[in-house]
């Protein structure tokens, strides 16, 4: 017996779980395939494709950081937004790092379904968004100036900062304390903030949000076809929550 | 050099709620009709995995791309304009079915007095309640007349209600389908505003209650409740959408062409006529004209304003000489309402667009304004949408917006907030218009349509006025703690207000003060109709939709009319 054939191959996990022929879509079998140890040939099914495993393991690599130290920085600024605390994980456990870095490497990172033509100007708050920096120049920039600013205050690394110390840089930012080229530091922390919030709340699918955390600690149940059955119930209904990629 | 294709009778511009009933109702009475719409097709089918609040809700799955073309705004006329670079006040659609795919289905029917506002306040309040800065004119069509259209809309989309609100225009016929469930939550807000001696009723729902048949023979189901209706399209064909109704009606009669990935640059007007519009197929960039006996522009209020701009038809209104009609008496939607913090926790996740009660006791001139210094109001409603976690942090005042205290608020809040929203009326200004823009321009190098628009201080007051009512209301339902809105100011695009703008390409009953007559066919070119809430004079207190569409029955009519007869329907 070759090695290979001793090995549990990616085809025929396709064939066994019946992904081949297309009976299982979703993200939980994807989540699965990806996590799937091709060289332990005991690795029983029932392992691979629980939503605990995928989450963790799906979305663990950088699209758009190349630098471990900038996504470190985001990751922490964004643990400071939404804290781990006695009600569950913050945004560093549920994965809002690697969230924020998938969305950066794609459409929402560059733009492309906004009006991004010149000319630029400053305009009036109520006009909205007039930079023309796309959002993954202005994530890397705002996580630069965030190390900057901690340099030129603590002497020390954002890294290296004690809680508090972040959330004084952070409030900095928020209130318009920072300068940035092409953009406002307040701009830039309320895209940080919402970014989180996205990362904590939407489908596991996306990289945050892990093993549905997020939803738990809020009682949404996520995805789920339907109330009709409960809704007039004076109750109020404990439901285990569902991803897409459960459906 | 663009390619001339075959003259059909219709064609239409956009293929939303408006040009899907114009084209099933043409296409019954057995005219050739090919709709042009710029977006992708789309169906039931495509919304089975619609449950993704990142991907539909934040980031607008469903939406115009703004890269190709956006608006450009500014609060007044000194004031640059730029671009809006990213949605957020109001969503434009994109695609078959439109904003009606996306809406929540608040189905009304604007008051008797909205249609004739302008001859009841002066009869009522004296020629001066109002300056004379506010363009405030009669629709040139009455509710009486309009009433027949009105059904006959509820009847293709099924609409769930009960006609036991005193206030509103008389109905011929019931409803088609009973009420949507009368959930906990809705039952708080109905016993404090009986309490309070108002009439509480449910909301008007084109989420059906029941699974309905409609007169074309389109099958609608029943809303499962599941908190996914605004911003999605619904996977169990339970919301009604033209794509579910009046386009599979049209496509039946096999007279209908729906064309896709096919934006309309341009109304080709010769003399007193139009012969068709020029298209361009955004896969193959090709150009072509598409001659056709009746033209019917059936966009967003957007695009029909700006596609006769650019056309060069009709006079575009200037504020400073009060002449010219297009572009003029743009509204919005004013917003009062309060927040309550309450200290049971409620199933606020499930839910659907349109579940909800309201009153009218504070719309319209259903309530003396001898002493207040603004008219109208609006419809003050409960609804329960579902909340969803992404947009649902809900914090009181006091409370910081991130960190701890935030996490754990916004945690406790998410199942123990309700709102009372309003739809609050919006009349019109002189100084708030729609034009060309002169900087900016769209993938296709035609101009941008130019917003001015802020609110006034008839505005303000309303917002004030009814937020008090609000608030009262709040606190009647036993939250622990009430926050009413926060007074208005200066009109921001910034953060999502509502999809209810009007204006630009207004009705009336003269070339005067109006784009379009009654029946919605253009002063200048007889055959040429310009269908949408453009069309309204102001804006009244309820969603446009039912409205618009008992418009667009109309207008159907009259286009048909039209065909065989030819000439000036007024």
């Amino acid at each position: 017996m070759t090695e290979k054939q001793k090995n549990y191959t990616r085809r025929d996990f396709l064939k066994t779980t019946g992904i081949a022929t297309g009976a299982l879509i979703g993200g939980g079998v994807i989540g699965g395939l990806v996590g799937f140890n091709a060289n332990k040939t005991d690795q029983g099914l029932s392992n691979v494709a629980t939503p605990e495993k995928h989450t963790m393991q799906v979305s663990q690599g950088f699209q758009f950081f190349q630098n471990k130290k900038d996504f470190d920085i985001l990751s922490n600024a964004t643990e400071r937004i939404f804290p781990k605390d006695d009600l569950g994980p913050g945004a560093i456990d549920l994965g809002v790092g690697y969230f924020i870095d998938h969305q950066l490497a794609g459409q929402y990172g560059s733009n492309t379904k906004e009006y991004m033509q010149g000319p630029f100007a400053v305009g009036a708050p109520t006009q909205g968004y007039q930079s023309r920096l796309s959002r993954a120049e202005l994530f890397k920039q705002g996580i630069a100036k965030l190390e900057e600013e901690s340099n030129s205050r603590f002497k020390k690394g954002f890294l290296e900062l004690e809680g508090k110390q972040m959330d004084e840089i952070l409030t900095a930012f928020q209130n318009d304390e920072v300068a940035m080229v092409g953009t406002t530091s307040s701009f830039f922390f309320r895209l940080l903030r919402t970014s989180t919030l996205e990362g904590a709340f939407s489908d596991p699918m996306y990289g945050g949000n892990r093993n549905m955390d997020g939803w738990r600690m809020k009682g949404f149940p996520g995805h789920q076809m339907a109330y009709a059955n409960v809704i007039e119930s004076d109750k109020f209904q404990k439901i285990e929550p569902m991803s897409l990629g459960q459906m | 050099m663009a390619t001339t294709l075959p003259k059909v009778d219709v064609v239409t511009v956009g293929i939303g709620w408006v040009g899907g009933i114009v084209a099933a109702e043409c296409a019954k009475a057995g005219l050739k009709v090919i709709g042009l719409e710029r977006g992708e097709k789309r169906g039931t089918e495509d919304y089975q995995k619609v449950h993704d609040e990142y991907r539909y809700a934040v980031r607008y799955e469903l939406m115009q791309n703004l890269s190709k073309e956006t608006i450009t705004i500014r609060n007044h006329r000194k004031m640059p304009a730029l671009p809006m670079r990213q949605m957020s006040s109001f969503l434009l659609g994109l695609g078959l079915g439109g904003s009606g795919t996306h809406w929540n289905g608040h189905n009304w029917r604007f008051l008797p007095y909205d249609f004739q506002i302008k001859t009841m306040t002066d009869e009522k309040y004296g020629p001066n309640k109002l300056s004379k800065d506010y363009l405030l004119q009669d629709w040139g069509v009455t509710y009486d007349e309009l009433e027949p259209y009105f059904y006959k809309f509820e009847q293709t989309a099924g609409i769930s209600g009960e006609d036991t609100n005193p206030f509103w225009g008389k109905r011929a016929q019931p409803f088609p389908t009973p009420p949507m469930k009368k959930t906990p939550i809705l039952k708080k807000f109905e016993s404090a505003t009986q309490k309070l001696g108002y009439t509480p009723f449910m909301l008007p729902s084109a989420n059906l209650s029941e699974p309905y048949t409609n007169p074309d023979g389109q099958a609608i189901n029943a809303c499962q409740y599941c908190g996914f209706c605004e911003r999605f399209g619904c996977e169990y064909g339970a919301k009604t959408s033209p794509e579910i109704t009046v386009v599979p009606t049209a496509i039946k009669t096999g007279n209908f062409e729906a064309r896709f990935r096919s934006n309309v640059v341009e109304v080709i007007k010769k003399g007193n006529k139009v012969t068709g519009v020029k298209y361009l197929d955004t896969l193959s960039g090709e150009e072509f004209i598409q001659p056709a006996e009746v033209v019917v522009l059936t966009s967003y209020v957007m695009n029909n304003a700006k596609l006769l701009m650019v056309s060069n038809i009709g006079e575009q209104y200037n504020p400073d000489t009060g002449r010219g009609t297009l572009g003029k008496n743009y509204c919005y939607q004013i917003l009062p309402g309060a927040t309550g913090y309450f200290e049971e926790q409620m199933n606020t996740f499930m839910g659907a667009g349109a579940l909800g009660m309201t009153i009218d006791d504070y719309n319209g001139d259903n309530f003396d304004h001898s002493d207040l210094d603004f008219i109208h109001g609006g419809s003050i409603s409960l609804t329960q949408t579902g909340s969803r976690p992404i947009e649902t942090n809900p914090i009181q005042r006091d409370t910081p917006t991130w960190g701890a205290e935030f996490k754990k608020n916004s945690i406790y809040n998410f199942t123990r907030t309700l709102g009372i929203g309003t739809q609050g009326a919006s009349m019109p200004h002189k100084e708030n218009f729609l034009s060309l823009d002169s900087n900016y321009k769209d993938a296709y190098g035609l101009p941008l349509l130019q917003m001015t628009y802020n609110f006034t201080d008839q505005d303000r007051a309303l917002h004030k006025y009814i937020t008090e009512v609000c608030t009262n209301i709040m606190k009647e339902m036993g939250a622990k703690t009430v926050e009413g809105k926060n007074v208005i100011t200066d009109y921001d695009i910034v953060g999502y207000q509502t999809t209810h703008n009007t204006g630009g390409t207004i009705m009336g009953s003269s070339p005067d003060n109006s784009v379009v007559n009654k029946y919605l066919q253009h002063w200048d070119a007889e055959n040429l109709f310009v269908i949408g809430a453009g069309n309204f004079p102001h804006n009244g207190g309820y969603n446009p939709t039912g409205t618009v569409a008992a418009l667009a029955y109309q207008s159907a009519d009259a286009i048909i009319k039209y065909s065989k007869t030819g000439g000036s329907l007024v």
